[in-house]
């Protein structure tokens, strides 16, 4: 076997290996994206199953009264209602208002447990802004 | 003000429009002034950015708030310091500081090379200068930091208007890693259009020697130096400011940032092969063109918000205009490389396995592996959206999966390659170079195991890590002794008068020891702890080998934005360490946004890692998060090296004269 076959039999052996490894790491991390909106019309596929789920913090839904915060994630009308079950300390950029995505799965009492919370600033904020400014 | 910026914006499209045409037709024509016109033009078109920029700081720095990028990004009581950093800290005015850096770079390549390669250059100069007019459109129609604010009034009419102060810098953006971290990784995205300018203008002219790739090589290498400081510092600024314990998280704008870095260093080795042994013509071009593309991709992703992450912000209107753009350059690029097959066949070809050029090979191979299955996590929704109808995301453990074996088998690369000959190594001079780093490592194995070590990856990386220092030690060793021994120098001495000589081989050996060490650092991932508790005042809790006694509160406030300081007192084995102050902030600008100052103990054996995550309801007890991370200082300790190494590949040949 000439050198250039060799290696390329060795480095198709390695990308198959890194193939396999790269595939069951999709398996144990794949989540479906959805907006709250899109979730709602989709619940029923969706059992079990683990989903990103995006939405804006609706005002005065945030309760960090019990040992567990809870909040209402809402989007074009729709809303569910988040309990968040990790354990990392909540972002900085999480406040009423801001956009939010949380990954996890919806409980039998159709409260999502929210094992990660990631939130932004929401652009809407210029308008706010702007509106806020304007008198 | 604003008027003058947006008119140099548009005076530079003109110039580097005409620079453009100048130069293809001066060389279609041979015409050697028209290509002399185009230049200055280029030059010409630097300056007026520049002119633009320097508008846009005085905007910022003079509180001109009916300008939108200085609403946006600015308030009254910024320190000026942070005014300057607010030219990037919003989309438009970052635009401008890409556009900016873009031309800088653009005239510095023309004005280096004004009298060399006079076939070459003016396709480098159409192709730099198409670059640069892209990005001018997109800054000046799509992106514009001059654009004035205006508010539709009652009639019906647009007034405009200004605000009475500014939204302010995020708060987050508030700290030295994240001012400087946009402009170098910036610098670190565009640098590759110079080496891929030239790659195209020796495709057009049939010049494929290594003249493209040598008189670009410290272009090249100072662009990839400044991606990996730029991803440094964004990790740095990710485990000192956010507060989640971590430096990287595998979000779609830090893979994007990362995906040129991989390519860049697969090029930056397989260019060696090339200039050694006349072999891999084809794939040098190919690389240097995917690398310039995925430049363009990671602003893509930044800019359109096609991918959804902590980072990006919807700009929609952007992303077909990137995507046509990169289509086309990849076009043109490949219909190129195709029709000038003939002058890229290689000289030699493959004598042996054991041999340099196979772990160059193998080096190429495992990075643009890495680099495709990071693009394939991050657009995976992108995918799966187009296909299925819905976005499925990908998280940590797919990366980690694929990345962390394709890591070990670039750290044993790195220790095996420089150990092989180039052609052919023989078996006897293999186990000459092998026996100490060998010996070496599997010692470092033992003791590793001895000492209950049973994690796989840790105790493999560990003694990889080891055996990689001991090969680089052996080499200056050797080279250090022959000179020593000739010249009567001491070995230190040696060492160091060798590495200015061979700049470009021990500068690399310098960071390729660094790499090990920021696996070192790396390895310690594994062993991370965390624990969260409320304490009152006195009280106690224990993570690691630490244990946090809460000693006080203060509250007070800065221009800028209030605080609360919780106090804390780190002890280990009963004795005081440290004292730990993690803050709250919250600021007043803006949507008050509030950050976690993070409070930092770190050694060389591990960081104890405090955040003060809130204040329970009744006000008597105090929220403390706390981690203990082995190993983070020898990432940062590791990345110091590697700046250090690549700088010595940089230095000029000058220095060099014995």
């Amino acid at each position: 076997m000439s050198p250039k076959i060799k290696l390329i039999f060795g480095g198709c052996v390695v990308v198959a290996a890194l193939a396999w490894l790269g595939f069951v790491g999709f398996q144990e991390s794949k989540a479906y994206y959805l907006t709250v909106e899109e979730y709602s019309s989709m619940k029923a596929d969706l059992n079990g199953k683990t989903i990103r789920l995006a939405g804006d913090v609706l005002e005065g839904s945030i309760d960090r009264s019990k040992s567990q915060m809870e909040f209402v994630l809402g989007n074009k009308g729709k809303s569910i209602r988040v309990r968040y079950i990790g354990n990392a300390v909540i972002p900085d950029t999480f406040q009423a208002g801001s956009k939010a995505l949380v990954e996890g799965k919806v409980a039998s009492d159709g409260v999502f447990q929210a094992r990660h919370i990631e939130a932004k600033c929401a652009s809407k904020y210029e308008a706010e802004f702007e509106k806020r400014n304007a008198s | 003000m604003a008027d003058f910026g947006n008119f140099c914006l548009l005076l530079a499209l003109c110039l580097s429009m005409y620079a453009f045409l100048a130069a293809l037709i001066g060389a279609s024509k041979k015409q050697h002034r028209i290509v002399r016109s185009a230049e200055h033009a280029a030059l010409a078109a630097a300056g007026s950015v520049t002119l633009a920029l320097a508008s846009l700081l005085y905007l910022l720095i003079n509180n001109d708030f009916s300008v939108s990028h200085v609403a946006g990004a600015s308030n009254r009581d910024l320190p000026v310091f942070y005014k300057i950093a607010a030219v990037w800290g919003a989309h438009d005015g970052s635009m401008l500081l890409w556009v900016f850096i873009t031309s800088i770079f653009c005239g510095a390549a023309i004005y280096q090379n004004r009298f060399r390669y006079r076939d070459m250059m003016p396709y480098v100069i159409a192709v730099l200068m198409f670059d640069l007019a892209f990005f001018l459109i997109l800054n000046l129609f799509l992106s514009n930091p001059f654009s004035q604010l205006v508010q539709v009034s009652s009639d019906g009419t647009m007034q405009k208007y200004v605000p009475a102060d500014g939204r302010g810098l995020n708060p987050l953006l508030q700290y030295w890693a994240m001012v400087i971290h946009p402009p170098i990784l910036y610098l670190g995205f565009i640098g590759f259009v110079v080496p891929f300018a030239f790659a195209i203008a020796a495709l057009v002219t049939r010049q494929l020697g290594d003249a493209w790739i040598r008189t670009t090589h410290r272009w090249t290498l100072l662009t990839w130096l400044f991606l990996g400081v730029g991803l440094i510092l964004g990790g740095k600024w990710a485990y000192v400011v956010l507060g989640w314990g971590g430096y990287w998280a595998w979000d779609p704008v830090e893979n994007s940032s990362l995906m040129p870095w991989l390519v860049s260093t697969a090029f930056l080795h397989s260019i060696v092969v090339q200039e050694r042994r006349g072999m891999l013509k084809v794939w040098n071009v190919l690389l240097i063109v995917i690398t310039y593309l995925l430049g363009i991709f990671g602003t893509f992703i930044t800019r359109s918000g096609i991918v959804n992450s902590v980072h990006a912000f919807s700009d929609s209107n952007l992303g077909r205009f990137f995507v046509f753009y990169m289509l086309f350059v990849l076009a043109a690029s490949v219909y190129l490389i195709l029709d000038r097959r003939p002058y890229l066949k290689s000289e030699h070809s493959l004598d042996s396995v054991l041999s340099r050029e196979s772990a160059f090979l193998f080096n190429n191979l495992v990075l643009v592996v890495a680099c495709f299955a990071v693009l394939w996590g991050t657009m995976f929704p992108v995918l799966s959206q187009w296909i299925k109808g819905t976005k499925i995301t990908v998280g940590p453990p797919f990366f980690n999966n694929v990345n962390v074996p394709i890591g070990l088998l670039l750290l044993l690369l790195t220790g095996v390659g420089p150990l092989f000959a180039w052609r052919k190594t023989s078996l006897e001079s293999l186990r000459k170079a092998f026996y100490w780093p060998a010996i070496c490592s599997v010692a470092a194995c033992v003791a590793l195991l001895a000492s209950g070590m049973r994690n796989f990856y840790t105790v493999v990386c560990l003694t990889l890590c080891s055996f990689v220092l001991a090969t680089i030690v052996e080499e200056f060793y050797k080279g250090a002794r022959i000179r020593a021994k000739n010249r009567g120098e001491g070995y230190l001495v040696a060492a160091a008068k060798l590495t200015l000589r061979n700049k470009r081989r021990y500068g690399g050996y310098i960071v390729h020891m660094a790499i090990a060490l920021i696996f070192v650092g790396l390895a310690g991932n594994a062993f991370n702890r965390e624990a969260a508790q409320q304490l009152a005042a006195g009280q106690e809790m224990k993570i690691g080998d630490f244990s946090l006694k809460m000693a006080g509160y203060e509250e007070g406030q800065t221009p800028n934005y209030q605080y609360g300081r919780l106090i804390l007192q780190a002890f280990k084995d009963g004795k005081l360490v440290r004292v730990l102050k993690p803050e709250k902030r919250v600021f007043f600008a803006g949507e008050q946004q509030s950050t976690t100052t993070v409070a930092l103990h770190s050694t060389p054996k591990e960081d104890l890692y405090v955040v003060f995550a809130g204040i329970s309801d009744d006000g008597s007890k105090y929220e403390v998060k706390a981690h203990v991370n082995p190993l983070v200082f020898w990432v940062w300790f590791g990345s110091a090296i590697m700046v250090f190494g690549a700088v010595i590949t940089l230095l000029p040949d000058r220095l060099a004269r014995r």
